[in-house]
């Protein structure tokens, strides 16, 4: 007979799974917090370079932001709002949807009748080991157990105390030193860390998971999502092209570059659904055997004049730091281009912070420009950044503005760098939530790279109910404020989940593109205290799947020789997959289910559906090209350009552009 | 390897941030699958974890480099998972840990189902501390020295602790064959 330790020792190797990627990051950020408080660590200096300096700066720039968007409560319950470019939009643990529910527990009396009689062998109940005492009572910020209540509160607390990690980080831009990545714990495993030590060691987590690996139609049909409107990894990929470098692979989420683009599939007909799918089955550029499938959700864009009266106070941060070309000068200029999208019934309000706050034009008509505008050139920097106190002043400027039917927002632009002010985290989160309830939302505008605290940006965005955008250029302040503002300010749909089931008679094997780190589990579906993705009034986002027909020679993986003998379901001859969606309109709790089957040969790839396709390509090449074969940045190039099509503010031709530089880079 | 650890450990004992952050992201996943082991669930494995990583700064203050780290570490995992029991009072609801694990991707790749569903019953049918032997000795190949360090038990202990996992385990076959 054999050992039976030999069947559990394998047993058990082969059910370990892998830890969760966004709660190992979040861990290592908090320890870090921890450790650093406890050694008073002192504030780094603050850099002071606006560009990113090479390679290096530009990824710590990123990580950042890759730091903070991942945080668990980011990942859990994120809604990428309105597709503001490099929009990350997370929304609030609201009352009552808890991310990831735990059980309920079995009642405590049960429990403790048990605990005294289990344990047969307690033979060496001996002394707790001295040397490391058993943690005598958790700290704060663990969770207590199964503690609804609590487990909200600690993921509530998680974005700040992310934001004081990434704060404290030491600047170590230019130190070439430094620049070796921690990337995945694959990576990590093998090195020798005492002599390429990142300098900025939370700083330097990518946030992704493995690629999504193909999946057998007969063995798991369903595949389960949450939509994607964030765009924060196309900027950086950019950001990154453009500086020279090729984007390391962690830094790339296909879904945010395919959703970075506006397209224009149909609209939902008045009445029905706020968003309208519209899919697509055509050929792969890349493989002539297998099949895309294309799965575009189009928001309803209500027509400007329809939208309500819109109250906004800009709160502009004057501090010393924002002394630099692309944050203060860049700030005015965007907001003058903001003014003019903004209609005679829509109000404005400015104040400012730096040492202190002030109010430098009360509540006054979008309209009346000559004043609006005298205000903004007034704007100077100098002093340090009293936060805290520039929000009060803006919630309550805000509030006097606020009126029934009409939306209000606080705009606040900054480098994100609240280093006066805050002097209770907890107190001006409290706060920001407070107001949030009252109805005001919050939007963070990021200014200038290389100090920007994109985890502190995140974290009050997050509790005011609002998003997070990032601008580097004036094009960009004319993508987020001017042609998508409409989107921005409006959500549509909440919680917005996708789950698709395929026939496994038609479709042998299937892939999602990107979507990582947006998977939900099956049952998540139905659950409508999981939190999802949000769409804003206008907004498209797109899935591409690769499916590989029943009987194709590109099927890669053998059938099972034991495998149940699977019957397609009756009335579902030829249909290759069912597709269901759910939704919440904005406020609701209830979902809402569309149901829709997909045949094969549905829809015609137009031009927006092959340009889609085309960076799906490239970013599967900057990514993970295993299912690409020979289809190079080339290939990726011509399909973009032949289907660039109208693209009035020339993001497209943009990419087209980054696909070249790609390819240079890599030859 | 484990020469690195240590200078680590006694370099972030006293302070040293980058060495702190590399330590822990180095140990990280290691700690992960033990507390999967210890815990038999995979949200409770996620929970673990993050209370080690939470009480480590604090711990390792008085790391004083007379054990091997991992043994360190380890005995602070063991501890971590029995105060959280502690505090949770959920000692059946951790039994059956092993019991409702979700059949993740990770699962569908194994063996077979069946094999699976013995681990589940196998680990299910140990008390805690066979099951704690179980988690250091077979699932991280420790020495019997060394589970016994962390468990603060002498090595006869656990040689007696296997043997004993041997015997319910053959138990719980026979069981199997009977049914």
């Amino acid at each position: 007979m054999t050992d039976p330790l030999d069947g559990l020792r394998r047993a058990m190797g082969d059910a370990t799974p892998a830890p969760d990627p966004a709660r190992r990051i979040a861990n290592l950020a908090r320890a870090q917090g921890i450790f650093d408080r406890a050694q008073g660590a002192a504030a780094e200096p603050r850099p002071t370079r606006e560009r990113p300096d090479g390679w290096t700066a530009l990824r710590h720039g990123a990580d950042r932001m890759f730091v903070a968007l991942t945080s668990r409560p980011a990942l859990v319950t994120t809604t990428g709002l309105a597709a503001l470019s490099l929009v990350i939009a997370v929304p609030m643990i609201r009352e009552g949807t808890v991310p990831r529910l735990q059980p309920v527990d079995v009642p405590a009396t049960t429990i403790v009748s048990q605990d005294q009689v289990s344990d047969p062998l307690a033979i060496d109940e001996g002394p707790e080991i001295t040397a490391a005492p058993a943690p005598s009572k958790p700290p704060p910020a663990v969770a207590p157990p199964a503690a609804v209540d609590s487990r909200a509160r600690s993921a509530r607390v998680e974005g700040l105390e992310v934001a004081e990690q990434a704060r404290s980080l030491p600047s170590s831009a230019g130190d070439p030193a430094a620049s070796t990545v921690l990337l995945a714990p694959s990576h990590t495993d093998e090195r020798d860390f005492r002599h390429e030590t990142l300098a900025k060691p939370g700083s330097e987590i990518f946030a992704n998971a493995d690629p999504q690996p193909l999946k057998i139609a007969a063995e798991e049909p369903v595949s389960t999502f949450a939509i994607d409107v964030d765009t924060a990894s196309y900027a950086v990929i950019r950001s990154s092209l453009m500086h020279g470098f090729l984007p390391p692979r962690e830094a790339v989420r296909i879904e945010e570059m395919i959703n970075y683009f506006p397209y224009a599939h149909p609209e939902p007909a008045p009445g029905e659904a706020p968003f309208r799918p519209t899919v697509t089955v055509t050929e792969t550029p890349w493989n002539s055997d297998t099949q895309l499938l294309h799965i575009a959700l189009q928001g309803r864009s209500p027509a400007v004049e329809d939208r309500p009266p819109l109250n906004l106070v800009f709160l502009v941060d004057t501090s010393g730091s924002m002394d630099a070309p692309a944050k203060l000068p860049l700030l005015v200029q965007s907001f003058r281009l903001m003014l003019g999208q903004l209609r005679a019934q829509d109000q404005i309000a400015i104040a400012t912070y730096a040492g202190s706050a002030s109010l430098v034009l009360g509540a006054t008509p979008a309209d009346d420009r000559r004043a609006i505008l005298a205000a903004l050139s007034q704007l100077d920097a100098g002093g340090s950044t009293a936060g805290a106190e520039g929000l009060r002043l803006a919630y309550q400027t805000a509030e006097s503005m606020a009126a029934e039917g009409e939306v209000t927002r606080v705009i606040l632009a900054t480098d994100g760098d609240f280093n006066v002010g805050i002097s209770d985290p907890d107190a001006l989160q409290d706060f920001i939530a407070r107001k949030r309830r009252s109805g005001i939302y919050l939007s963070v505008l990021g200014f200038g790279r290389g100090n920007l605290n994109d985890a502190t940006m995140q974290a009050l965005a997050q509790n005011g109910n609002g998003q997070a955008a990032y601008i580097d250029t004036l094009s960009e302040a004319q993508k987020v404020l001017v042609d998508q503002l409409t989107g921005a300010l409006f959500p549509i749909a909440d919680d917005v989940k996708v789950q698709i089931e395929f026939n496994p008679a038609v479709v042998a094997e299937y892939r999602l593109i990107g979507y990582e780190t947006r998977a939900l589990r099956r049952e998540d579906f139905n659950n409508d205290r999981v939190d999802a993705g949000e769409i804003g009034a206008g907004h498209t986002v797109v899935a591409i799947y690769e499916i590989t027909p029943v009987g194709s020679s590109a099927v890669l993986g053998d059938p099972l020789r034991y495998a149940d003998p699977r019957e397609a379901s009756q009335g579902a001859d030829g249909e290759l997959a069912y597709l269901r969606l759910r939704y919440k309109k904005p406020g609701e709790t209830t979902s809402q289910l569309i149901k829709l089957a997909i045949i094969p040969g549905m829809g015609t790839a137009n031009a927006d559906i092959r340009f889609a396709i085309a960076i799906a390509g490239f970013g599967q090449i900057l990514r993970d090209s295993r299912y690409l074969g020979n289809w190079s940045y080339l290939d990726a190039l011509s399909l973009a350009e032949a289907n660039v099509g109208d693209d009035p503010f020339g993001y497209r031709r943009e990419a087209v552009t980054l696909i070249h530089l790609a390819k240079s880079l890599s030859d | 390897m484990a020469d690195a650890d240590h200078e680590l450990a006694l370099a972030a004992a006293n302070g040293d941030r980058a060495a702190f952050a590399t330590l822990l992201a180095r140990h990280y996943d290691r700690l992960f699958r033990l507390c999967f082991r210890l815990t038999g669930r995979r949200e409770a494995a996620e929970d673990l974890t993050q209370d080690i990583c939470l009480v480590l700064p604090a711990k390792l203050k008085h790391f004083r480099g007379e054990a091997k780290l991992t043994t360190w570490l380890y005995r602070v995992a063991v501890n971590a998972a029995h105060d959280r029991r502690r505090r949770t009072a959920t000692r059946v609801k951790s039994a059956e840990g092993w019991g409702d694990w979700e059949l993740n991707r990770r699962a569908a790749a194994a063996h077979t189902a069946a094999h699976l569903k013995w681990l589940r019953q196998a680990m299910a049918a140990l008390p805690e501390q066979l099951r704690e032997t179980a988690a250091l000795t077979l699932g991280d190949e420790m020495t019997h020295a060394e589970a016994a360090q962390v468990l603060g038990v002498s090595e006869g202990t656990i040689s007696w602790r296997l043997s004993e996992i041997r015997k319910r385990l053959r138990a719980v076959r026979q069981e199997e064959l009977s049914s």
